[in-house]
């Protein structure tokens, strides 16, 4: 019994001391400023700041060479926070979110073949290009959506992805994600986008979708601060974006494929603006 | 010889640690999503084996046997196991930062792996000799990897496929489990013993 207790005591008694020690001969020095700034970082490790994870990023912010606003899931609060860890100002730059710049859906847009195959966006695209007439429109087969960490992206009724400019952080993981590269990043302050991805002239653009961008140059003749059209696409100059001109030059487009989000989200959408 | 190359194949194939002993099958489901974590900690657990296996049959033969209290053995092996791979950890995350964060992450739950365990216990009760017992160790931790890597494999492709809901995650796991397994009792008589 004595020997029992004695012995097992023993070898428990041997290895704390073992490891007692080798704590303290292998510690790993870990700057304190790097555990404050992974507490205050939101923890979602999406990868939106360009590290892998929030460990990653919080090692790259403490060493002082790595802007503290990179962390767009986390936002302003998650900003501040940092840069008081680090003592240095905030600057917190405008937040991106991500656009799905397609209104093609099912009624508007052909389909070259019906597809019956795995209902995921990246299998669709092997075959034949997807299954969309429209080489860049949104295949709205949900690929984004189970890439979303932040359960931002719905696709409607109709078939089409569309993103809530609330609930998404800027992760970029759906843009990375499309096969068709049919999802951009835009400032979330700007509410008027080009919603169109085709690079075809207008006259093919018209045979497979009615909500296309045609290349018209209507948008940009009337408010050229905003607009600019560049291989007959559309698309809005986000740094002198003005929201009276832009919707001025929204309202002459005549395919209507230039959204003001701050008016309401595509048809079949439960987002609300 | 011979006798290390058939603990050896029987350690692998005939009775497969996690396959046809059932040993292990937490990691088995929990790390066996992705190839590369499989092989992470496959890497990591024949490593932690094969040191488990010298420290236990020391402490076996060494302290339990020659104080009369054998009855001890599992909680001293436990005791053992865990500090060792604690100490593993610490030092691996000194002396080479690339090692640990590739291996790291794995190291914490193998502590308590039941494999581990069952592998000490095992070199004591068929009466392995140091050597035996290390090789026996090294054996059993392939077939663990071989079991991991061979299930991650599945998983992969059968994220893709259409599993019906009632199925998804886990349940399609055991499943696949279970077909393994009786795919690895082929390998049954292959070796005597």
């Amino acid at each position: 019994m004595i020997g029992a207790v004695l012995s097992l005591g023993g070898i428990g008694f041997l290895a704390a001391v073992i490891l007692g020690f080798a704590s303290k001969k292998f510690a790993v020095e870990v700057d304190p400023k790097e555990e404050a700034i992974l507490n205050a970082l939101p923890g979602a490790n999406c990868g939106a700041c360009g590290y892998p994870g929030c460990s990653g990023y919080a090692k790259a912010v403490a060493s002082g060479q790595v802007d503290p606003s990179l962390c767009t899931p986390g936002g302003k609060a998650v900003v501040e926070k940092i840069a008081q860890i680090m003592g240095v100002e905030a600057v917190v730059a405008d937040p991106m979110v991500a656009v799905v710049c397609c209104q093609g859906d099912n009624e508007k847009a052909k389909d070259k073949y019906k597809y019956l195959g795995v209902q995921d966006c990246i299998t669709a695209q092997m075959l034949a290009g997807g299954p969309k007439d429209c080489p860049g429109g949104c295949l709205g087969l949900g690929t984004c959506v189970a890439a979303c960490p932040f359960g931002a992206i719905e696709i409607t009724p109709q078939g089409l992805a569309v993103i809530d400019r609330e609930k998404c952080t800027g992760c970029k993981k759906c843009v990375s994600v499309c096969p068709r590269k049919v999802i951009k990043m835009t400032p979330k302050s700007a509410t008027v986008h080009v919603l169109c991805n085709s690079h075809d002239k207008g006259p093919m653009v018209k045979s497979y979708c009615k909500i296309g961008c045609i290349g018209c140059q209507l948008c940009k003749r009337t408010s050229p601060e905003v607009y600019e059209v560049e291989n007959f696409l559309a698309s809005v100059k986000y740094d002198t974006y003005d929201a009276e001109q832009a919707i001025a030059g929204m309202e002459k487009c005549p395919t209507k494929c230039i959204r003001d989000f701050a008016a309401g989200y595509p048809e079949g959408s439960t987002f609300k603006s | 010889m011979t006798g290390f190359l058939i603990i050896l194949v029987s350690s692998i194939f005939v009775n497969n640690f996690v396959l046809a002993r059932f040993l292990g099958l937490c990691p088995f489901m929990g790390v066996s999503k992705k190839i590369d974590t499989a092989i992470g900690m496959g890497a990591a657990v024949t490593f932690v084996m094969a040191v488990a296996a010298m420290v236990t049959w020391v402490i076996q033969y060494f302290i339990l046997a020659k104080f009369g209290i054998e009855y001890l053995q599992t909680i001293a092996f436990i005791l053992v196991i865990a500090s060792l791979v604690q100490l593993v950890e610490m030092v691996i995350q000194k002396t080479s930062p690339v090692l640990y964060q590739s291996l790291g992450i794995f190291l914490p739950l193998i502590t308590t792996n039941c494999a581990v365990l069952g592998l000490a216990v095992l070199n004591i009760q068929v009466g392995y000799s140091f050597l035996e017992s290390v090789i026996f160790a090294i054996g059993a931790a392939l077939g663990f990897t071989l079991a991991m890597v061979l299930m991650a494999g599945i998983r992969e492709r059968v994220d893709l496929g259409p599993v019906p809901k009632c199925f998804q995650g886990l349940p399609i796991a055991f499943l696949t489990a279970g077909l393994m397994s009786l795919a690895f009792m082929g390998f049954a008589g292959l070796v005597k013993g």
